[in-house]
């Protein structure tokens, strides 16, 4: 009998494990079988799951992509006051940490709550745009709930549902969906004019299909009437939850869709990039949450005729949930997307 | 080229380094881009770098990105629509 040494690897709550190499292994085999089973899709093959093992059981503090690998990287609330003004955020993202794109946003990050800042957020982008070189996006999640009450005027359907009121429940979510698409078209609007070279819709569908649904309409309008403008369509899980049920895009079924599914509807839409999401299982090792990220995406990489950017940070595409995600884990999780998915960027 | 046009990685690789003549390869290294940058006129990035007051940077920098790679830049057209003196009209 062999004694395998244990290696220093991560949780998906970013917390030491230590496995031997049969045990990651074991969980890259496991995390690819979930996902294929999940979403009726072929499992990794072996040569995958071998490249992901030697990813994964290195000691090695850090990993990276081979030289000319390099990919694109969009970094969401890079612009939102972390350390200094947002403008100088934007520069030090830039200057000194190597973003490719950039985005200006709002700490709260919700359509609503910005929709009533619209002209001052159109003028900062105006003034970021002056002081930087990489392009800047504004960005926002669409975060449908906060249009329900309390937060909002349309009855709150979560509560409606648990009560058996699904017509009520329905229309009020149909409700809320005119008002975001308007606030959506509005805030590109103003963003447009303002200079900005992109829209980010990010964690859409986190309020499932209803929230989607509003995103697809809104980048199909946007879109139309501004065709040089980038839209970024970022989702917020691997599954769009059915919270209405019957909506549909394009005369597709919004409810249930996976990755591939949810990246050819926004090709149609008209997104110019999309952000697939694989949400990461806090139970699970890092080496089981990176199979399943893949298995689930790989389907929509192969098919998509748009740039396709992983969503791979605290709680999502590998990345352990916390708030200060720990490098090794990071970097893991990028090389084996960039590896394994073809992807454009991250 | 990504964010406005869609191109995905490869194609946008060879875009670019076609309109710089470097290779793709080239693209991710800061030795052959820095001296591609101050060729072009796209703005250089570290601070020590960028003490060059006679060199183009920020909005100038991308009049000449749109310029050499050949695409519309939204905050670049909205520049020269309200400096115009045209009040807006070009």
């Amino acid at each position: 009998m062999v004694n395998e040494g244990r290696l220093p690897t991560r949780m998906g709550d970013g917390t030491f494990a230590w496995l031997t190499r049969s045990e990651i292994r074991a969980d890259l085999e496991s995390g690819s079988e979930a996902a294929a089973k999940r979403a009726k899709l072929p499992p990794l093959t072996a040569d995958e799951i071998d490249h992901l093992l030697d990813i994964y059981a290195s000691p090695a503090r850090f990993t990276g992509v081979d030289l000319g690998d390099e990919v694109v990287l969009s970094c969401d609330g890079t612009g939102m006051k972390t350390h200094a003004t947002r403008i100088q955020d934007l520069q030090t993202y830039e200057q000194w940490m190597g973003a490719d794109l950039l985005e200006l946003c709002v700490g709260d990050y919700s359509l609503k709550v910005v929709r009533t800042i619209l002209a001052y957020e159109a003028q900062y982008m105006h003034d970021a745009q002056l002081a930087t070189v990489a392009p800047v996006q504004y960005g926002v999640m669409p975060n449908l709930g906060l249009y329900s009450k309390p937060d909002g005027p349309c009855d709150n359907w979560s509560e409606l549902l648990p009560q058996g009121k699904i017509d009520e429940a329905r229309a009020s979510q149909e409700e809320a969906i005119e008002m975001a698409v308007l606030d959506m078209v509005h805030l590109a609007e103003s963003q447009f004019e303002a200079g900005a070279d992109a829209i980010d819709w990010d964690t859409t569908a986190a309020s499932g299909d209803p929230e989607f649904l509003a995103a697809l309409r809104a980048t199909e309008i946007i879109h139309a009437r501004y065709p040089d403008l980038g839209i970024q369509l970022g989702m917020a899980g691997e599954f769009v939850l059915g919270m209405h049920g019957k909506l549909t895009f394009k005369g597709t079924r919004l409810a249930g869709l996976w990755p591939r599914e949810q990246l050819l509807l926004a090709q149609q839409a008209g997104a110019t990039m999309f952000g697939p999401v694989v949400n990461v299982n806090t139970g699970k090792s890092c080496a089981w949450n990176v199979a399943r990220a893949i298995c689930l995406v790989k389907p929509c990489t192969e098919v998509a005729e748009i740039p396709v950017h992983m969503n791979a940070g605290m709680g999502v595409g590998a990345v352990p949930m916390f708030v200060h995600p720990p490098g090794d884990a990071v970097c893991r999780a990028a090389k084996a997307f960039v590896d394994l998915l073809r992807l454009d960027g991250l | 080229m990504q964010m406005t046009r869609s191109m995905r990685l490869k194609e946008a690789k060879e875009y670019v380094a076609g309109k710089l003549g470097v290779t793709p390869f080239d693209l991710s290294d800061p030795v052959v881009m820095t001296d591609a940058r101050n060729e072009f006129g796209f703005g250089r990035i570290h601070s020590y770098a960028i003490s060059q007051p006679a060199q183009a940077n920020m909005i100038e920098a991308k009049f000449n990105i749109a310029r050499v790679l050949d695409i519309p830049v939204n905050c670049v057209e909205r520049f020269k629509e309200r400096t115009a003196m045209t009040g807006g009209e070009l």
